[in-house]
């Protein structure tokens, strides 16, 4: 019989799962595992303060810019139908102390739950109803503010303060129309810092910014459909123009789930572009798993008398004691040997790219018991570690059969119990399906557990505010002049002639709207200022940062001036790289800075007869058309925003040809 | 009963519940001019208005619906929520102390009341158990609901019945009293108590909750544990109102009852000792003096319960220009004891004075206590305090304006002779007026000076 191979195991079972990899996938492969994905989509409202205190919103501070900490735990409360939720009461387990830094100038004592809310922030509200009149959304009649639960600590009250706006409303793709569950308003969490052990340590400046969550129906069967979706939801909430834009602006929930499998939320993808390899890893991940689940089960037809055996390595097991439990040891850590009765061969089991079943014990271990890896090892390491320990000697030490796997686990004495207790119970889960639980991203396209997945036993009424009514007199305020809808402004950029690779970039600009505004306002065609903004405007942004003064307002401005003083528009390509450095200098005073002077076309042409005689001494080239070309780089400058430069060509050539 | 199906609704959202045959706690589905919603009926809460159905959709949210804008409503289910907090039989352990925990309408443990949309408690041992598990580590737990008020309704008649309920427990042999009560007049309370319960050989402590027990971050079940520990555990027999030190979740102080009070409406740490230091702090591992000289626990039963109050009693805060009017209603009303809250060291202005005479001619006594909190009554400094004096107005030393009504009125409730009432309001029973103001009972430090900020970032206060 051939010697058992972890890292053979790896690929063969990834074989016969049917993995491939993303770039190599077809619709077909998605059919085949029944992939069914949907999306949460979090975008920050562009407000002065935040949602319920009046503490400046977008504001951003160091790490260590901070006036004062202050610590919490928290405990899982009842919801209002008098459950408690399942995630709540796992955290509740990690034990974690929790610091908020605060600064005060983006902090007060509504951050820190030391005051009760005050009344919502009327801008924010009107701006998430626009949005959700965009979405088609049915409007709520009143606006009740919700408490969801959070026990992780991200916000200090261990609840968000949430509501509903619409419900059931839908969004027009290219070639689908995707069903909206819900838009909601709700307060922004609090950055991470750091989470080591038992402490997790938050800053406060984001914490309470308002934002909404437009929640869609898992409706997409592709990664492609999922990306696409989540483009056009960016680019409706922009279009209204009363959004933050920049890094952590917006950021997806990816739900992701295979035939048979369960809902799985990718928690706070920053980018778009990751969705479609998280999402197509995420559904090979349960599908890995359903099959893990179908080999365990054939294995053990009825695992409800199954169980782990767990016994303590000592320091007198001296036989057992390879480098991990030495240094585990040194930490002053308990080692625990696990045996995993008939699971051969499941710890090896190919996961996601690089991943082995392993890892799910490992993540768990470190989020829910609060153990740094490296929290264990085990009997299928792919690449054993140096010094790895004698699995055969763990095996006889645990009386173990050879149909089984072991695991050896180390951490503090008091996080032992509950690091057993998960390795049991995320064993368990493995017979019966995919665990239900929201997962952390990497750029790899790769997840990691985060915590299990809360359910609706999260919400409770929030008793310290009221509900707003909506009455029909505020829905038609509000409706009035809503922004073209996204699939339509693809539509008219397509009739106008705008080139398709400006196309996203203008409407992840917003700045669809405004190339048809300076069309209508001073008669520049759709086509040049689509281009001018699209390729000279982007150009220029991937070079350099802005001077903050600088807004996109500056350019209409730009196209305004231009068309009083009836010049040329093709000067604007030589205005804007000033005005983006310089934006608070009037536009008479760049465009002399580009050296432009109002010329007429004899002006321009008046110095033609001197510059030949010039060329006919200096004569560079022999070329036919070297004199022309020359008499044009000579006079260009002048020419840009008084004579086209084809025009100019003209004259000059006539002017040669008639000899003067 | 039809509040039964219809909980909290009334005019027209309870018509439209009715026209479409729907009740609270049914599914429904409900057509309008808005669009369709579906979700669960739940009840309103009685102060909001009757033009909305409050509606539980499927994601947990709550949302409402006008009733204006319903076209059509369908009940296709029913299924009624079953609040209520996980009870476990509360262990016993014959090696842990015996603890008497009291409601009287606080927050330690609480559910979702629609009526009013507030949180009203749950407060059984098994309760208390389910929700605050770490108890059982502490201390063997007894639990009487004596009131379910907020702590704005608590008075005296409650005063008095709580006393009787604590001196019976302590001669049952109980190690430790704790009582549960809502914040706002906590300390009126714990004065109160300080006067009726003394020579109490086991700690009596009242506890409460600034954020209510219904949030994850609530302070309530922190504090019942610092609580436990004091009562159980603790050495020190007074009574002792145990809340956080700081905002964040470190330490609790035990502040003695005739000192402390609430300043601020919200935060956690919102008691304070004024003009000394707290008794001790407290955390799960127990109690840390910091002062010396407190009553120890012991082991006989000689408490003694002084149960008494008269409600004729009042309080006057007074500010410039006070119509003396104002005085003379008081007195006209039958007020037999006036506590003036003055400004400054204990002054009022002088067309005050007609009715400063009018009282003590007959007989209502008036007692000086200072708006400043902070501070004792001088009234030698300046003349107007010496006339006060002249015209029968006593000073109360540093006792703050609260203690010195609850007092007064535990005084008047023993006897009606003003002397004797005056020799009882000046002979301290535990620290209502101290000797000495140690320079340290006086610290409001002011943020944005560089070293109360770097004080502040160091040690989470």
């Amino acid at each position: 019989m051939e010697k058992f191979s972890p890292a053979k195991n790896y690929i063969k079972t990834r074989k016969s799962i049917g993995y491939v990899e993303r770039k190599k996938a077809t619709p077909a492969d998605y059919r085949r595992i029944g992939f069914k994905s949907g999306l949460e989509v979090h975008q920050q409202l562009l407000t002065g303060s935040k949602l319920f205190c009046r503490c400046p919103a977008g504001i951003y501070h160091d790490h260590n810019d901070y006036d004062a900490e202050v610590i919490r735990h928290m405990r899982p409360t009842l919801s209002e139908l008098g459950i408690y939720d399942g995630t709540a009461l796992m955290e509740f387990r990690t034990r974690k102390e929790i610091t908020y830094r605060i600064n005060n100038q983006t902090a007060c004592t509504y951050e820190v739950d030391d005051t009760p809310p005050f009344p919502i922030d009327r801008e924010a509200l009107a701006i998430a109803l626009r949005i959700s009149l965009m979405c088609n959304l049915n409007i709520v009649g009143e606006v009740h503010i919700t408490r969801k639960q959070y026990l992780d600590g991200s916000i200090p009250t261990g609840f968000q303060r949430s509501a509903i706006l619409g419900v059931e409303g839908y969004i027009q793709l290219k070639k689908k129309r995707v069903r909206l569950i819900q838009l909601s308003i709700e307060e922004d969490s609090c950055r991470e810092i750091s989470d080591v052990g038992h402490k997790r340590l938050y800053k406060t400046d984001r914490l309470g910014m308002p934002l909404i969550e437009t929640v869609t129906y898992p409706d997409m069967e592709t990664p492609d459909e999922l990306a696409e979706a989540a483009e056009y939801i960016r680019f409706l909430n922009r279009s209204s123009g009363l959004v933050r834009t920049g890094m952590g602006a917006a950021r997806e929930d990816v739900n992701v789930s295979c035939e048979g499998g369960s809902r799985v939320e990718i928690k706070g993808v920053a980018r778009n572009s990751w969705i479609p390899e998280l999402s197509h890893n995420e559904a090979f991940r349960q599908y890995a798993l359903l099959n893990i689940r179908s080999l365990l089960q054939s294995r053990v037809p009825d695992h409800s008398g199954w169980q782990i055996k767990s016994k303590e390595i000592g320091y007198t097991d001296t036989s057992l004691h390879s480098q991990p439990v030495r240094d585990a040891f040194d930490n002053g850590f308990r080692v625990i040997a696990i045996n995993l009765p008939l699971c051969h061969g499941i710890l090896s089991h190919f996961t996601q790219p690089g991943k082995i079943f392993a890892d799910e014990l490992s993540d768990r271990l470190k989020v829910i018991a609060c153990i740094e890896k490296p929290n264990m090892t085990h009997s299928e390491e792919p690449e054993p570690r140096q010094g790895a320990p004698d699995f055969k000697a763990v095996s006889r030490f645990l009386d173990a059969g050879k149909d089984d796997a072991q695991v050896v686990l180390w951490g503090p004495g008091e996080d032992i119990p509950t690091a057993v207790e998960t390795i049991e119970e995320r064993m368990k889960l493995a017979f019966e399906s995919v665990p239900n639980e929201t997962r952390k991203s990497f750029a790899d396209g790769t997840t990691m557990f985060e915590r299990v997945l809360p359910g609706r036993d999260r919400m409770y009424p929030d008793t310290d505010s009221p509900p707003i009514p909506l009455t029909d007199d505020n829905i038609a305020e509000l409706s009035k002049d809503l922004p073209v809808e996204i699939a339509e402004r693809f539509r008219q950029m397509e009739k106008w002639g705008i080139p398709s690779d400006t196309h996203r970039y203008l409407l992840s600009r917003n700045l669809v709207e405004m190339t048809e505004k300076i069309a209508v306002d001073f008669g520049f065609s759709h086509k040049f200022t689509g281009c001018f903004l699209g390729h000279t405007l982007r150009n220029l942004e991937g070079k350099r940062q802005p001077h903050k003064n600088f807004s996109y307002k500056k350019i209409y401005g730009l196209f305004g001036f231009l068309a009083t003083k009836k010049l040329d528009p093709a000067l604007a390509k030589t205005m804007l790289p000033v005005i983006y450095d310089n934006p608070d200098m009037e536009f008479v005073s760049v465009l002399s800075s580009t050296g432009f002077k109002k010329k007429s076309t004899d002006e321009l042409l008046a110095p033609v007869d001197f510059l030949y005689e010039k060329f006919l001494e200096i004569r560079i080239s022999e070329r036919d058309t070297a004199v022309t070309d020359w008499l044009m780089g000579q006079i260009r400058r002048q020419a840009v925003g008084n004579i086209s430069l084809a025009n100019l060509s003209e004259r000059i050539n006539k002017k040669i040809s008639n000899g003067f | 009963m039809a509040e039964d199906i219809f909980q909290g609704y009334k005019g027209t959202a309870l018509n439209t519940l009715r026209k479409f045959n729907v009740r609270v706690w049914g599914q429904a589905s409900i057509e309008t001019t808005r669009g369709s919603f579906r979700g669960t009926v739940l009840p309103r809460s009685e102060n909001d208005d009757d033009k909305h159905i409050v509606l539980k959709i499927d994601t947990g949210y709550n949302i409402g619906i006008n009733v204006t804008t319903i076209t059509g409503m369908k009940e296709t289910g029913y299924q009624k929520a079953n609040y209520k907090i996980p009870e476990k039989e509360f262990p016993y352990s014959s090696d842990k102390p015996n603890i008497k925990l009291f409601g009287t309408g606080g927050t330690i443990a609480s559910r979702l009341d629609y009526r009013t949309g507030a949180v009203i408690p749950a407060f059984s041992p098994g309760e208390l158990y389910g929700a605050v598990p770490e108890l059982a580590d502490v201390c063997n737990i007894n639990t009487e609901k004596l009131f379910a008020v907020f702590s704005e309704n608590m008075g005296p008649e409650q005063y008095k019945t709580l006393a009787r309920a604590i001196g019976k427990e302590i001669e049952n042999g109980v190690d430790g009293i704790v009582i549960g009560h809502g914040t706002d007049t906590l300390h009126h309370t714990a004065a109160a108590l300080s006067f009726m319960v003394q020579n109490s050989p086991v700690p009596v402590i009242l506890v409460g909750s600034q954020r209510s027990s219904d949030r994850p971050s609530s302070d309530a079940a922190l504090n019942l544990i610092h609580a436990s520990t004091a009562a159980g555990h603790g050495d020190i027999a007074e009574v002792l109102v145990c809340m956080f030190g700081p905002t964040s979740d470190e330490y609790g102080f035990l502040h003695r009852g005739t000192r402390v009070r609430k300043m601020h409406s919200s935060y956690r740490s919102t008691f304070r000792t004024i003009g000394d230091t707290p008794v001790a702090t407290v955390t799960r591992n127990g109690l840390t003096p910091l002062k010396k000289e407190y009553n120890h626990r012991r082991k006989d039963r000689n408490v003694k319960i002084l149960p008494y109050f008269s409600e004729k009693v009042t309080m006057m805060y007074y500010y410039p220009h006070m119509d003396v009017n104002m005085m003379h209603s008081l007195i006209d009303m039958g007020y037999k004891g006036i506590v003036i809250v003055g400004t400054g060291l204990g002054h009022v202005n002088r067309e005050l004075y007609p009715a400063l005479e009018r009282a003590r001619e007959e007989g209502v006594g008036v007692y000086m206590t200072l708006q400043t909190i902070w501070g004792y009554v001088h009234m030698f400094v300046y003349e107007t305090g010496r006339d006060m004096m002249a015209k029968g107005v006593i000073p109360l030393g540093n006792m703050l304006p609260e203690v010195a009504w609850v007092k007064l009125g535990w005084a008047m409730g023993q006897t009606d002779d003003p002397e004797e009432i005056k020799k009882i309001m000046l002979a301290p029973v535990n620290c209502e007026i101290t000797e000495r103001e140690p320079y340290n009972g006086y610290l409001v430090y002011q943020g944005g000076v560089p070293e109360v900020e770097d004080f502040v970032r160091k040690f989470r206060k």
